[in-house]
């Protein structure tokens, strides 16, 4: 199925989707994005009545379910001229699957969940694809070397790769380095971890086991949940390393107090 | 249906799987390998090309899907202009059946018989055996794994799950073989055991990668020649074919037999490609003399006509099954059925039922590489999103996750109910510690929880420098 088109966003005051997990669990994340979004110029705002976009529902064959909490983002998001979220696989379901959800004979509701998909937004490619940003102009306190995992809804459902890797080569004193099978899944896949974690264990196993022969100190990649299941490997296999988002890489270069 | 269905194991099966070091070398070895290769060769040109072929791929076999019973017809009658006898099978008790009763009328004591993965889903040797005859598989691996009395784990590679030192052995122990680590002596050994297997057999029975309607011929594409001798030297030649496999002209042909040795094997064409054109002629010295091709349908129709038609373009290229990392974890053997990896996860629940195959659309991460590797672009992980929804609608969902789900729904309509389970979870964390309860401790199992944090990122939003907020509506 074909994206649809979106209309530039250059000028625009965006709304932050900022993700269920996010919200809960890494506030400091959201916040990154925030202060990235603001030194570039972007005026944002929080739709106080967001919750989630509802895929732990739609990937477990719940759409009933799916819908109904789509339907509160509609409502959440009624204003929104353009969306902006941190996270690949949440600006997958409502790219993809938003549209998918309704059909035409849901009338405004399926209007509506075209319009969200034709200005959402995932974080990395909002800077380098909508606003044609590839140099944020700063440089990290002090040196550090990176690897990204390309989370897999960001890579093939949104075609993204390129985006963070163009953030982080010209972003000051950081080092880029390969991680080998770094479009490889994690493991994550919503309840699949929890479904089957024994399998889910092996490709986390993989993948840790990926990220320790990796030269980098540190991953970056633009999904939480991934990085949830990435670190909580990581973690439990006693490796030093973590996975880190790309959003709070890039404000660790931001000068002075972070608001 | 002949062949024992376990897919509703899957978890346990799995298990076995991820507790045998030989398999899991095996297997990470064998799909990544041919993960790298088709990378390779489906982009020696340059990207764009590669995914040039996949789209002219997946165009003649969609093509071909939607004018099946008109090319079917074509075939037929072009087939037997050619001097195939054309018989059709609604199952697999009919298709063995048939081949049964042609091998009688001919007098068939011994069979040889090339790659085919119909056959496994007919469970066709077990009923050979059982009439008496003697069959022997001749590809390679599928020589080992009848040795062995195994089912094939990958679509082109049906011996991946084992390592060389495990095939050793079992030529030893089965057939008495000198012991050697070399490889290229163990195929020799293997060649030498099969020649006078191919000189005796009195039928070949192939499968057929293609049906090609304009000519009425077979495509078959293999790479030991094995095949070639199954269908040349018997007096009596049967290619069991099931009717997707067919494809409008000789165009497509070459357009298939690219992209299809690309994505299994790396190869930009396999070893041998043929055309198969029914019997010999007269004045020809070699070829069978009785050619017959028995069409099988065994739940192709019914598939035909449901959202997942498209499932029924796929050309058994392993490709999917080389890219998905839950496949590489757990071998072909684990999805319980025929076929393992993204297109066994659709297929098997179209063909046995979705109620004796129900964990099989949970097995995938939804990753997309199966779709994205896929060289007729069949949109794998859209089928499988499907099935699960079909199973949550007819109910076969456990309870637990229904009451969860809806409860889920709730909270998530409203902020305030948002935020209060956001509190809840986190007072429920300092309580519990780090090994969660129920279905949530699958996830502290293997992995550490993050710490909910103090301040969600709604309150760190409304305690903002309130003049920056204002100054941003």
């Amino acid at each position: 199925m074909a994206l649809p088109e979106r209309d530039s966003p250059i000028g625009k005051p965006v709304s932050l989707f900022v993700t269920c997990i996010v919200d809960m669990i890494y506030p400091d994340t959201g916040m990154s994005v925030v202060d990235i979004l603001e030194r570039v110029g972007v005026s944002v705002d929080f739709p106080p009545a967001q919750t989630c976009c509802g895929q732990p529902a739609f990937n477990s064959g719940y759409r009933d379910e799916a819908r109904t909490v789509a339907k509160h983002f509609f409502k959440a998001f009624a204003d929104a001229e353009v969306i902006v979220t941190p996270s690949g696989s949440c600006a997958t379901m409502l790219r993809h699957e938003y549209p998918s959800l309704f059909t035409p004979a849901d009338g405004a509701l399926y209007d509506e969940a075209q319009r969200i998909a034709a200005i959402t937004w995932e974080f990395s490619e909002f800077l380098v694809d909508g606003l044609g940003i590839r140099d944020l102009d700063l440089s990290l306190p002090a040196p550090e070397s990176f690897a990204v995992h390309d989370a897999c809804h960001g890579l093939r459902g949104l075609g993204l790769g390129g985006a963070s890797r163009q953030l982080l080569a010209r972003l000051g004193k950081a080092e880029l380095h390969d991680l080998k099978e770094c479009e490889v899944c994690c493991g994550f896949g919503g309840l699949f971890s929890i479904k089957m974690p024994d399998v889910s264990n092996a490709m986390l196993t993989n993948k840790v086991e990926n990220i320790n022969a990796s030269a980098a100190e540190t991953i970056v990649t633009g999904d939480v949940s991934c990085l949830t299941q990435m670190n909580g490997g990581l973690s439990r296999q006693k490796s030093a390393k973590r996975v880190v988002h790309l959003a709070d890489v890039l404000a660790k270069a931001l000068p002075g107090e972070r608001s | 249906m002949t062949v024992e269905i376990q897919s509703n194991d899957f978890i346990a099966l799995a298990d076995i799987a991820l507790r045998n070091p030989d398999l899991q070398r095996a297997v990470a070895s064998g799909t990544r390998g041919g993960y790298a290769k088709r990378a390779e060769t489906m982009f020696a040109h340059s990207r764009e090309h590669g995914e040039h072929m996949r789209q002219q791929a997946a165009q003649a076999k969609r093509r071909a899907l939607r004018k099946l019973p008109d090319l079917l017809e074509t075939a037929e009658r072009n087939l037997i202009a050619n001097g195939w006898q054309v018989e059709w099978a609604e199952d697999a008790a009919e298709a063995n059946q048939l081949v049964l009763d042609i091998a009688r009328r001919h007098q068939v004591q011994t069979v040889t018989k090339s790659k085919s993965m119909l056959t496994e889903e007919l469970g066709l040797n077990h009923a050979l055996e059982a009439a008496d005859l003697r069959v022997i598989e001749t590809d390679l691996g599928e020589y080992i794994i009848q040795l062995n009395n195994e089912t094939p784990s990958h679509i082109v590679a049906p011996v991946m799950h084992k390592t060389k030192a495990e095939i050793r052995d079992i030529f030893i122990r089965e057939l008495g073989m000198e012991p050697t680590d070399d490889a290229e002596a163990m195929v020799a050994f293997a060649r030498k055991m099969l020649r006078q297997d191919f000189l005796n057999a009195d039928m070949g029975i192939s499968g057929g990668n293609f049906l090609i309607a304009e000519t009425g011929s077979v495509g078959l594409v293999m790479n030991e020649g094995n095949g070639r001798m199954c269908t040349s030297m018997p007096r009596v030649h049967i290619a069991l074919v099931g009717i997707e496999k067919i494809i409008e002209t000789v165009e497509d042909y070459a357009t298939l037999t690219q992209v299809l040795p690309s994505s299994s094997t790396g190869q930009k064409l396999t070893v041998y490609t043929n055309i198969l054109n029914g019997p010999g002629r007269t004045d020809e010295g070699d070829g069978p003399q009785h050619s017959y091709v028995i069409l099988v349908d065994n739940g192709r129709s019914q598939i035909y006509g449901t959202d997942y038609a498209e499932a029924l373009t796929c050309i058994r290229c392993g490709a999917c099954q080389n890219a998905c990392p839950v496949y590489r974890s757990t071998g072909g053997h684990a999805y319980g059925w025929v076929y393992g990896g993204p297109i066994g996860a659709v297929l098997t629940p179209l063909f046995v039922g979705l109620e004796n195959a129900q964990p099989l659309p949970h097995a995938s991460s939804l990753c997309g590489s199966c779709k994205q590797v896929c060289p007729v672009d069949i949109d794998l992980p859209r089928m499988l999103l499907d099935l699960r929804w079909e199973l949550v609608r007819d109910g076969r969902s456990k309870t637990g996750w229904d009451a969860a789900m809806k409860a889920w729904a709730i909270g998530m309509t409203s902020p305030r109910r948002f935020a209060l389970g956001g509190v809840a979870a986190r007072a429920g964390q300092h309580i519990m510690g780090d090994y969660l309860p129920g279905l949530l401790g699958n996830w502290t199992k293997h992995r550490d929880f993050p710490d909910f944090a103090p301040k969600p990122f709604r309150q760190l939003w409304k305690e903002r420098a309130p003049i920056k907020r204002e100054g941003l509506k």
